[in-house]
């Protein structure tokens, strides 16, 4: 992935953290792209900044590994919308990775617990996360 | 939602679309999505009270530079999950100094394996002179051979394996233990001269070996599950590559001794008894290294073999079930003919494994699963009828040690192959996930050695050697 301007939070980190995010917002119900973002935009208050067009290449590989099923909805008179729906394969990776998950942030919850303690000069702190 | 917008907008976002549907990796149904993103961006801006062409501009741009999705949409669209596992102790990502490095090391152990295989000659064990061949002596030299090749030949490659997997001196005792153990089992056995129990020790012996490398390859984990999987694609990568690389060093020699031949010098004698039996040999851990530095090249051409030649050992094998129903005849239990179907049927069965190690095992059935079904089923057929042919062939003359390790391994194949089409056609009723199939042959592969060594050390002695 290209290093982009003007994100807050590191590319490596948001693809990092995107299929988790991802399909535990989908196992809140069924959505569609845009509304996926604005989702994340909520959760993280604003700070985590996506390229809007890059959920859609993701979605698609959710799909292909089978973690997502995509339907076309297209409401009378109104323009065709692409949704998306959590399958019971997907809510094992989404357990997986939360799992995984909660091991990195452990992690580095006990790392700046020591780093605080070590670190003579009192940091304002910036470990909360 | 509707989609009146201001006319310059629409022109706007039509010239935008045909833009992105010129890129060939962001399809029609991709470009409907993103459209309706982008429209449902510009409304809300639009809301929030930006004008028309403002809403567009930011929308266009939050949705990001068109080079990038299609790379993203290309990079989703052709790379394989199993690319990015990795493995521990991989070659490939180190830095080039210590490639080469590991390249020199990789041809001091081919060179060393090299030796040991001619060192029975020191002792006049030399089958590979055409000189000598014909005489009783050369006879008892070439069953040494086929006896102890695998035995030469192996251990190099489990120390190639266990240099680069760091193994543990335990881990590598009990390799060693096995590797002894075997060499006893097939030098002290009293086999007779020419007997079919020696010829299917020799056959079956460096399956074990194989398998008992394979615990090397595996760093010693071996009954873990998933990492087995490692070691199949290992296996299959690795003959493809001794296979192409055979075939340029048949060619190399081929020309060699012609160009000898036209200049009146017969070489004949060095490259069969020099340069034939160490190029194989060093090719075994050459090779080896080969599919460890080199995956990302033989990862393009697995997926491709295995697609042309799973529809086309289908094919074959329906057509000869066809046939065998037309023409009403049955498998001819002669030997031949069972080693034949025996061979196929491995073959087949390689094949089987090779494609699930290849496939992504979140992907969702393919027209490819299907083939792969019809493969099995018509394998599934062909089993049955040879194991019939054998069992005929036994209650009418008897148990021989030939005989016998054709009925157990059609035995162990039928049982590969049942519980394989089972899942196989679960997983295309999407009834099970692919990766029960995965689990179910990486399960299975103590059997095979099981039964290896059954045939190496408990057939000799049950059959008297003979």
């Amino acid at each position: 992935m290209q290093a982009k301007r003007d994100v807050r939070i590191g590319k490596d980190l948001v693809a990092a953290s995107a299929v988790p995010l991802v399909l535990a917002i989908l196992d809140e119900g069924d959505s569609y792209g845009y509304a996926i973002l604005k989702r994340i935009d909520e959760l993280s208050g604003g700070e985590m900044e996506w390229t809007d067009g890059m959920l859609y290449p993701l979605l698609h590989r959710l799909d292909r590994l089978g973690y997502v099923e995509a339907s076309w909805d297209s409401p009378q008179g109104g323009r065709r919308r692409r949704y998306y729906r959590i399958t019971s394969t997907g809510r094992t990776a989404l357990s997986d990775k939360r799992r995984q998950w909660e091991v990195v942030s452990d992690a580095l919850r006990n790392a700046w617990h020591s780093f605080q303690l070590v670190a003579p000069a009192p940091l304002s702190g910036t470990g909360e996360g | 939602m509707q989609s009146a917008m201001d006319p310059s907008i629409e022109s706007q976002i039509r010239e935008w679309k045909s833009y992105l549907l010129r890129r060939r990796t962001i399809h029609d149904v991709d470009v409907d999505e993103l459209e309706d993103h982008l429209r449902t961006q510009i409304l809300e801006l639009g809301a929030a009270g930006l004008s028309g062409s403002e809403s567009f501009l930011i929308a266009v741009k939050r949705i990001g530079a068109v080079n990038e999705l299609s790379r993203e949409f290309a990079r989703e669209r052709s790379s394989r999950l199993w690319k990015q596992l990795v493995l521990a102790g991989d070659g490939a990502r180190e830095r080039s100094g210590s490639e080469f490095a590991g390249l020199l090391i990789t041809i001091c152990i081919a060179i060393a394996a090299a030796l040991a295989f001619k060192l029975p000659a020191a002792f006049g064990i030399n089958p590979f002179d055409s000189g000598s061949s014909g005489s009783s002596n050369a006879d008892a030299q070439a069953s040494f051979y086929l006896r102890n090749a695998s035995l030469l030949t192996l251990p190099f490659l489990i120390g190639f394996l266990a240099w680069q997997r760091n193994l543990p001196i335990r881990v590598i005792a009990l390799l060693a233990a096995a590797f002894i153990a075997a060499a006893i089992v097939i030098n002290a056995f009293p086999f007779d001269k020419g007997g079919d129990t020696e010829a299917l020790a020799a056959i079956h012996l460096p399956i074990v070996l194989w398998l008992v490398a394979g615990v090397a390859y595996l760093g010693g984990a071996w009954r873990a599950d998933a990492p087995r999987m490692d070691f199949v694609r290992f296996t299959g990568e690795w003959f493809i590559y001794y296979t192409l690389i055979a075939l340029g060093g048949g060619v190399l020699c081929a020309l060699t001794l012609g160009v000898f031949e036209a200049i009146g010098v017969d070489v004949e004698p060095i490259i069969s008894s020099w340069v034939l039996p160490c190029g194989a040999v060093g090719a075994v851990v050459v090779v080896a290294w080969l599919v460890e530095a080199k995956q990302s090249v033989i990862e393009n051409m697995a997926p491709v073999l295995t697609s042309v030649f799973t529809p086309l050992f289908a094919l074959m094998l329906v057509t000869a079930i066809l046939g065998m129903a037309l023409t009403g005849s049955f498998i001819d239990p002669e030997r031949d003919v069972l080693i034949l179907f025996d061979l196929l049927l491995v073959l087949v069965l390689g094949l089987v494994l090779y494609s699930i190690s290849a496939r992504d095992s979140d992907a969702k059935p393919t027209l490819m699963d299907g083939v792969q079904l019809v493969l099995v089923v018509s394998a599934l057929v062909i089993d049955v009828l040879a194991l019939a042919a054998i069992l005929s062939r036994i209650t009418e003359f008897g148990f021989t040690p030939n005989r016998t390790a054709g009925l157990g391994l059609n035995v162990v194949l039928l049982a590969n192959l049942v519980w394989s089409a089972w899942l196989l056609s679960a997983f295309l009723r999407r009834r099970r996930p692919f990766s029960d199939l995965e689990l179910w042959q990486t399960a299975y592969i103590p059997v095979y050695a099981a039964w290896a060594v059954i045939v190496v050390a408990v057939f000799p002695p049950l059959f008297a050697f003979d």
